[in-house]
This record gives C-alpha cells, sequence and structure tokens, in this order.
C-alpha cells in the first residue's frame, strides 16, 4: 500500500464490509484525524463547530462515537500529555478512558488530570444534528425515529437524499411513516403542483405542529402581493390540511388537560388521603400531617444517599421506608400527646401545630435549610408519546397510578381486614366497642399510625414532583384540609372524587384564567359549595354522624 | 423576661468581648447583620451572613480598622417583613452600629429603608433587584436590571437569535417590575406584543405542567423562542423537571434565569438543567486568582469544601471592601462622612475589574451569561466588553426615564430631568 488515501479507503471498505481487521498500525487518516480531534482542546465554540464539520467528513470510523461522546460530556484531555480521550460515564472515579482511535479502554485516570472539552447550546445542536445521521442506521427502532425527527429540522439536499436512502432499506411502518412525512415537507417546495397536491395529501395525516406551520406557511402572501402557493388547488388541499390537524390537535390538548387535572387531583388526593383517616374517621385536625410528608420526603432522600447507583430501586424501598418512619413518628405522637386531648378538638390543634414547628425545625437543624436533591430514575423522567400531539410525562403518569393503588389498598384495609373493622367500629361507637372487647387505644394509635404512614408515602410521591426541604408540609396543608372537607368528612371515596374534581377544574381554568386565579377561582367555588352542603360531597349518614 | 433575640445579642456581645481580649467597648467598631436566619429565606440569608462574619474575621486578623476591632452583631429577623424594620431600629438606635449588611427581598429592603432614613443608618444591600429606587442611605451592591435582565435580553436576542419571547415569573414585585421594564425593552427593539407571552404563578408552583404545555406551544411556530424566567427560588426544580420530561431541551427553548445560582442547583439534580442559561455578575467558576483565593478562604471559614460560593456572596465582598476603604479614606465611622466618601470609590472584583461607586449609590459590574453544566457550575459564554454602570431609575419605562439619582451634585435620589424638580421618596 503505497498511496497513503488508498490505504485509508481499503480499510474504510474493510470495515464496511464487516470483516474483521487485524489491529491497525496507526494510519495516516488516523493521524489527521487524531490532529484535527487535537484541535478541539483550545478551539472556541464556533471554531469547534467547524471542526466538528470536518471530523464527521473525515469518514473515520470512531467519528460517531467520538462526536456522541462530545455531545454527551465525555470527552477529555489528559493534562499531562494533551491526549483526547473519551471517558467511559462521567461520574466515575476514576474515569475510565476510552482510546478514541481504537475505542479500546485505555485504563483509569484521575478525574483531576484530566480536564473536559466544553460545549455550548449551539455546538450541542450541531454535533446532535450530525451523530442522527450516524444514528439512522442504528438497530434500535426508537433511536431511528429521534434521528429521523432530527434530520427533519433541516431539510436540505444532502438530508433529503439521506431520508430517501433510508427510506429504500426501511422496514419499520412507524419509521417510514416519519420519513415519508419529512420527504413530504421536502416535496412541497418542488416544481410540480401535482407532486406538491400529494405532498399535502401525506401531511394532512401528520399531527406534527411542525407540519401544521409548514402547510399553514402556504397560505401566506409573498411581499409581493402573490401566494407563496402558486396553485390555488394545492392551497386549498393545504388550507383543508391545516383545519383538519387543528381540530385533531386541539382534540387531543384536551385530553392532555384532562390528564394534567387528574395527575394534578391524583397528588391532592395522596395528601389528602392520610388526612382523610386521622381526620375524617378520628376526627383529630393533625397540623403536622405536612410534616410527616415531609419526613417521608427525607427518608427518600436519606435512602437514596444509603443506596448510591441504586436510584430505581431506592425509590421503591423508601416507600416501605416512609410508611415506617411516618408511621412510627404518627403513633409516638398518638401515644404523647393527642391521646389525652381527645374531644378537645382546639387543644389538639394548637399541639400538633406546636409538633409541626418542632419536626420542622429538628429537619432544618440536622439537614440545613437548604432543599436537599432526590434524583429522579430514569425510568420516571420523560414521557410517553402517544402521538405527535400528545406526550404524557412519566412521572405523572407513575404518581396517577401510585395513587390509584394506595386508595385500593387502603379501601381493602379497611373493608376487609380486622383492623379495618376494629377501625370502623371505634369510630362509629366507641363504647360499645369497648364493650364487645376492642383495644380502642390500641385501635386509636394504629388508626394514627396508618394515616400518618400514608402521609409519609405522599412524601415518596411529593420528593419526586417538588423540592425537598423543610418547608415540604407547609405548602400542602392547607389544600390537603381542603380536599377532606369537600369531599366529605369521614368518607375516603369523597377525598378521592374531591381531589380529583379539584384538580381537574383547576386545570381546566389555568389556560384562561393563569395559575394565580384558577386557584382563588376553585377556592371561591368551595367555599360557596361548603354553604350549601356543610358536610361535603359525601356527608356521613346515620346516627354516628350526629354525634360527632 | 428576656426575649430571644436580646438574648442572641447579649451573647453575641459577650463572645465578641471574649474574641477581643483587651478591647473595652470604646475601641470596637460594631457592624450589624441583618438577615433572616430563620423562616424561608434563611435558605439563602443565612450564607450571607456568614460571608459578612468571615469578612470581619479576616479583616480583624489583618489587625481591624482604624486601630480598633470589628465587632459583628448579628440578629435574625426570621424572614418576617415588619420585624426586619424592628430589627434594624434595634441595630441603629440600640446597639448603634456603623453600618449594617443585609437584606435579600425588596420586600424586606422597603421595610428597612424608612428606619435607615430616620435614624440615618448606612446599609449595604447585596442582591440583585429591580431598580427604580436609589436612598442616601443605602448602597446597592447588586446588579440593577440593566446589570442583569437587559443584558441577558440582548445575547439572547443578538447571540442565539431569538424571536419569540415568554417572560415567566413568580407573582411578587421584582418580577412584575423586571418584566414590565423588558416588555419596553423588547417593544422598543421591534417585537410585536404578540411574540411576547407574559405569565405569573403562585410562590412554590409546583405543578408546572399546563405552563410548560403552553410554553412548548408558544415556541412551536417555528421562530427561535426563549423563556426569560424571574421565577423564585423553590418553584425552579418542578419547573425545570417539568421541561425536562416534556422534552423542552436548553437547545431548542433556552431559558435564562436572573435567580437561579450556584446555591440553588446545590440542592437539586442537575440533569434537566444542563445547557440552560443564568445571568449573574459573578460565577464561581470563573478562573481568577482573587476569586480562587476567596472560595479557599470560605471553604476554611466554614469548614467544608463543597459548599458553593454565588452572586450575592461577591456583592457582600465587595460592599465590605468598600466600606472598609471608605472608613479609611474618611477615618471614621461617621455614617455622613463615610457617605460623602463613598462615591468614586473602587475595589478590585473577583472576576476582575472593579467595582466603582457610582453617584446614584450604585456600582458598576461585569456582566456574566453562563450555561448549567451538569456538576452544578456554570459556563461562562458571554461577558460584558466592560464594566456596566448600575443604573437606578429604568431607560425603558415611560415613568422614571426622566429621573435620575445623584447624591453628590444634585443631592437627590429621584430629580427629575423635566420638571427639574426633586420628588424625594416617600416610602412610607
Amino acid at each position: 500500500m503505497k498511496d497513503p488515501s488508498w490505504g485509508g479507503l481499503c480499510l474504510l471498505v474493510l470495515l464496511a464490509l464487516g470483516t474483521p481487521v487485524p489491529l491497525r498500525a496507526q494510519s495516516p487518516n488516523d493521524a489527521s484525524f487524531l490532529s484535527t480531534l487535537g484541535e478541539l482542546r483550545e478551539a472556541t465554540y464556533s471554531d469547534k463547530a467547524a471542526i466538528v464539520r470536518r471530523l464527521s467528513q473525515s469518514g473515520h470510523s470512531s467519528v460517531r462515537a467520538v462526536l456522541t461522546a462530545l455531545m454527551d460530556d465525555r470527552l477529555y484531555f489528559r493534562n499531562s500529555d494533551q491526549k483526547i480521550f473519551i471517558v467511559k460515564a462521567a461520574d466515575d472515579d476514576p474515569l475510565n478512558l476510552i482510546d478514541p482511535l481504537s475505542l479500546k479502554s485505555a485504563g483509569p485516570a484521575a478525574a483531576d488530570g484530566l480536564t473536559k472539552i466544553g460545549t455550548n447550546n449551539a455546538l450541542r445542536r450541531e454535533v446532535r444534528e450530525t451523530v442522527a445521521r450516524f444514528a439512522l442506521s442504528s438497530p434500535d427502532v426508537a433511536v431511528r425515529l429521534d434521528a429521523v425527527r432530527e434530520i427533519s429540522r433541516l431539510l436540505d439536499e444532502a438530508n433529503v437524499a439521506l431520508l430517501r436512502e433510508r427510506l429504500r432499506v426501511e422496514t419499520n411502518s412507524s419509521v417510514r411513516k416519519e420519513i415519508a412525512t419529512s420527504l413530504a415537507m421536502a416535496e412541497l417546495d418542488g416544481p410540480d403542483p401535482r407532486a406538491r397536491l400529494k405532498a399535502v395529501d401525506t401531511l394532512r395525516q401528520s399531527l406534527g405542529q411542525d407540519v401544521r406551520n409548514r402547510l399553514a406557511l402556504l397560505l401566506d402572501k409573498n411581499p409581493d402581493g402573490g401566494f407563496v402557493e402558486s396553485d390555488e388547488k394545492v392551497r386549498r388541499a393545504a388550507a383543508a390540511a391545516v383545519a383538519t390537524i387543528d381540530g385533531w390537535r386541539a382534540f387531543y390538548s384536551g385530553i392532555q388537560t384532562l390528564f394534567f387535572g387528574l395527575s394534578l387531583g391524583s397528588v391532592l388526593v395522596l395528601i389528602a388521603i392520610g388526612l382523610a383517616i386521622t381526620f375524617g374517621v378520628m376526627g383529630v385536625i393533625n397540623m403536622a400531617h405536612g410534616e410527616l410528608m415531609m419526613l417521608g420526603a427525607y427518608t427518600t432522600y436519606g435512602v437514596q444517599a444509603l443506596m448510591p447507583g441504586h436510584v430505581g430501586a431506592s425509590i421503591l424501598l423508601a416507600i416501605p421506608a416512609a410508611f415506617i418512619v411516618a408511621g412510627l413518628t404518627g403513633v409516638a405522637m398518638e401515644r404523647t400527646i393527642i391521646q389525652h386531648l381527645y374531644g378537645r378538638p382546639l387543644e389538639t390543634l394548637l399541639a400538633t401545630f406546636g409538633v409541626s414547628l418542632i419536626l420542622q425545625q429538628s429537619v432544618r437543624s440536622i439537614f440545613t435549610a437548604l432543599n436537599r436533591s432526590v434524583v429522579t430514575p430514569d425510568w420516571m423522567s420523560g414521557s410517553l408519546r402517544l402521538n405527535d400531539a400528545l406526550e404524557i410525562t412519566y412521572n405523572h403518569l407513575y404518581v396517577v397510578i401510585f395513587t390509584l393503588i394506595v386508595f385500593f389498598l387502603i379501601l381493602v384495609i379497611f373493608k376487609r381486614t380486622r383492623i379495618g373493622l376494629e377501625i370502623r367500629a371505634v369510630s362509629q361507637n366507641r363504647a360499645m366497642a369497648k364493650a364487645m372487647g376492642i383495644r380502642t387505644e390500641w385501635v386509636d394509635a394504629m388508626t394514627f399510625g396508618l394515616g400518618s404512614g400514608i402521609a409519609g408515602v405522599a412524601g415518596v410521591a411529593l420528593s419526586q414532583l417538588t423540592n425537598v426541604g423543610p418547608n415540604l408540609g407547609q405548602s400542602y396543608i392547607v389544600d390537603s384540609f381542603l380536599v377532606v372537607v369537600f369531599g366529605g368528612v369521614g368518607n375516603l371515596w369523597g377525598s378521592l372524587l374531591g381531589g380529583m374534581g379539584m384538580g381537574i377544574a383547576n386545570k381546566l381554568l389555568e389556560p384562561y384564567a393563569g395559575a394565580v386565579l384558577a386557584k382563588i377561582f376553585v377556592l371561591v367555588a368551595l367555599i360557596l359549595f361548603i354553604q350549601v352542603r356543610p358536610r361535603g360531597l359525601f356527608p356521613q349518614a346515620g346516627r354516628a354522624a350526629e354525634d360527632k | 423576661m428576656i426575649r430571644k433575640p436580646v438574648f442572641v445579642t447579649v451573647s453575641l456581645l459577650i463572645t465578641g468581648v471574649v474574641f477581643s481580649q483587651f478591647a473595652s467597648a470604646q475601641d470596637t467598631i460594631k457592624v450589624g447583620v441583618l438577615h433572616s436566619l430563620s423562616g424561608t429565606m434563611a435558605i439563602s440569608e443565612t450564607t450571607l451572613k456568614d460571608t459578612i462574619l468571615m469578612m470581619i474575621d479576616a479583616q480583624n486578623k489583618k489587625g481591624g480598622l482604624l486601630g480598633k476591632k470589628l465587632q459583628p452583631v448579628v440578629v435574625d429577623p426570621a424572614s418576617n417583613w415588619p420585624l426586619f424594620a424592628e430589627k434594624a431600629a434595634q441595630l441603629l438606635e440600640k446597639d448603634k452600629v456603623a453600618v449594617v449588611f443585609g437584606c435579600w427581598t425588596s420586600v424586606s429592603r422597603k421595610s428597612v429603608l424608612p428606619v435607615f432614613e430616620k435614624d440615618d443608618g448606612l446599609l449595604f444591600y447585596p442582591v440583585q433587584y429591580e431598580g427604580e429606587e436609589s436612598s442616601k442611605n443605602v448602597i446597592y451592591t447588586g446588579a440593577a436590571p440593566n446589570q442583569q435582565a437587559i443584558p441577558a435580553v440582548d445575547y439572547l436576542m443578538k447571540e442565539v437569535g431569538v424571536k419569540r419571547w415568554v417572560l415567566e415569573g413568580t407573582d411578587y414585585v421584582y418580577p412584575r417590575t423586571t418584566n414590565k421594564i423588558l416588555e419596553a425593552y423588547l417593544h422598543l427593539k421591534g417585537v410585536k406584543p404578540e411574540d411576547i407571552s407574559i405569565n405569573y404563578t403562585p410562590f412554590g408552583h409546583s405543578d408546572w405542567q399546563t405552563r410548560v404545555a403552553a410554553i412548548k406551544k408558544f415556541g412551536s411556530t417555528g421562530k427561535k423562542t426563549a423563556v426569560v424566567s424571574t421565577i423564585n427560588g423553590d418553584a425552579n426544580v418542578p419547573f425545570y423537571k417539568e421541561l425536562g420530561n416534556q422534552k423542552i431541551s436548553a437547545e431548542d427553548i433556552p431559558v435564562v434565569a436572573f435567580s437561579v445560582g450556584e446555591e440553588e442547583l446545590s440542592g437539586l439534580d442537575t440533569r434537566p438543567l444542563v445547557g440552560h442559561l443564568a445571568a449573574w455578575n459573578y460565577f464561581e467558576s470563573i478562573n481568577t486568582p482573587a476569586n480562587k483565593a476567596f472560595i479557599n478562604q470560605w471553604h476554611t471559614f466554614i469548614k467544608n469544601p463543597k459548599r458553593t460560593t454565588n452572586d450575592p456572596m461577591e456583592a457582600h465582598y465587595i460592599g465590605f471592601n468598600l466600606w472598609v476603604k471608605a472608613v479609611e479614606k474618611a477615618k471614621s465611622t461617621d455614617v455622613e462622612k463615610v457617605l460623602a466618601a463613598l462615591p468614586g470609590m473602587e475595589t478590585p472584583n473577583l472576576t476582575g475589574g472593579t467595582a466603582k461607586v457610582l453617584p446614584n449609590h450604585h456600582i458598576t459590574k461585569p456582566v456574566y451569561i453562563g450555561e448549567v453544566k451538569s456538576d452544578g457550575q456554570f459556563n461562562v459564554v458571554w461577558k460584558s466588553a466592560a464594566e456596566v454602570p448600575g443604573d437606578a431609575w429604568s431607560d425603558y419605562l415611560p415613568g422614571s426615564k426622566d429621573i435620575e439619582a445623584d447624591w453628590v451634585t444634585l443631592k437627590c435620589g429621584n430629580y427629575n430631568k423635566v420638571t427639574k424638580k426633586c420628588s424625594g421618596q416617600n416610602y412610607k
């Protein structure tokens, strides 16, 4: 191999054919690739973009790996010899190096001996597009779909050719559909009106906002007064297509709002359900309910700190842990303070308010006033894409499911277990229950513990949605009382429907009235409702209710 | 009956005396520290209290000031705005402090202003704020809107090519005033009203689904869109989480924040934030010898190598140094004399350049824009060519365009250039 460029080409061909290649000596292609790569060390961001373009054109086999690493902030250079390395994961310690040429492991290195090659938004965007071209041939359908979407952002000649090529070999129907949509969008610029009409026809079935914008563009007028789209037929078809897409998008956005309402409602139900037991069933006004949720959230933080590297498992483990921590705190509260105050709601209110302050300040003293960071597991971030117009975020979806599970578990405990039977017996007629041989004091403690434990479990969910800090409980306590009162004190179903109703009403109003006003409207409506039905949605019937 | 704050002051007094063994009451200079150590604002303000204690400690090790030791008097206004005024009165009237470093929220500053003006005290206020104020008795060491918000918008407009704007804020005075200024500025730059969307959410808002979906929709018209966020501390975490979950990346719709700094980032999972922007006058990641020394000093003082530094801390660093220099120049701690010495006074910034006190009681500050990195620090992507002088009265609001603050020649905090009158502020 006398001619160096031929050598490189041969290697590339060999690689492309998938023939096993023996360990390569450093070829001239490698050398130029390395020197281009080396320029990244000191370049400005705009120079880096140019270097990335040159790298992608070099055709070297490790381009994709190097650029992916650059995009993910995993490209470093060694301070001692300025050599560039990919690291396996940026948060390893020590970092595991990978040679950028052979992509083989190059052993570990201490993090402070390496410098990261920085990126900014514009550069990451550029790299992402470049990497997407490589990802078109990924075996993973989801990766290919993302790649097509990425490439479709810029439909220049090269990208259109790339997509056409892919369409020829692509077998997956959803990827094919995505490519067809992109190609149709490119087609709209074509000279042939019939082809354009056909493209509009294809695009009509799409729901994407970008497609809609592109079609709407056809209906605009040029500065000289003529339409952007000269052919009237195409224009009419485009107008019809825009109307269709708008209609579907409005429909799906309605569904999305409904889901937003359900998920907000689930949070409300979750925070209220423990209170529905302590306040609803036992009649204890527990002002420390919010702080029990805060304890649950801090337990999540604690469990996560104890098992680093197992984020997902730690969240699942935190659920029973938070139940136990908050539940035991609740039992302790009941035994030491509340049991002496039964039948004296004002004193109970003050005493539990005091407990809430003590709990807050102790958390502040132990963990400082700063918020704690609870990591969200990967399976809880991102969203479930149902179609181009409707995506549902995983964390809220899980909260809805979780709330329903907790709710039905409690129903089962109340209706199907011995302790549930005893709780109901004591709440309905304490004297009679005592006469039947039920240890009412023990039942009181267990009921309060159950309600508190559920508050702790709610805290685990909240740790995934909001800040974990000493004030966490305060921001939810009012809402939780509202839900219980609205739903009807002593009725679990009332709390479920009340919470969900409040959530949906809030979310239906929010787009029109804004978050502040929406909340006020819901509150005013609640006040009016309570005026009419002081006992809430589902008032307790019968003699037991009269005693309270 | 001894109330707790008095007890705290007494105990601090005792410690102060113990520390300066031979010092009697006459040869100490009292420095008031008015930051919330409990309640919602404790999260931010405790750090500033520690910063001032560190500066005092260092100054005393250098031999004090005018041959006297500095003695901190720390009070806790407990995130309670009326209590701020009470505590300020206590510092000025009972403890007779020479200077006060304190306040964070604008409402707490507004609450103490009448006290400082009545008792003729001196307050160094270290936090970026909405402007539209200049008091004879306050030195504003934080950024005015033209030192943070306006440059950030300029950056997005010129460097990122943003055409559509979402101004998203928490519902209180700072976001409302800042957004009013920004809206006027954007109109002036030819942005049409339909390309600006302004929204407010309550304090501690945690359900961002609807708002983020609306931002996504607003940003999907094909024009480059950015969010200018004046969302207050706690509500930011769920906001950024929701952005990440609804797959809005910084590359598509960047969010530039004015209240998210290193300290706030240290308490949260930074992965969904990477690439989003913040505009400040200081970043911990800026590599200068002075900044390195300051960070080391902070870690030694607070005995925790993981604690971050932030912008308001630098403002206190600058404010303290300015005060020390002014006292040395005036050879007195008398407020009148120190205030006369302050305008024109210069001190180096931690990130290079100098901070100079202007006649309007604001200072010059460099402006930096940083992208959030995965380690919770910022990658500086833009810096102002020179220090920007702080403007007390915004040039973009119709009401304040003609107003000027000048405590050197005009001796007035709001002089109307058209009517040629000093109206005098009425804070009550």
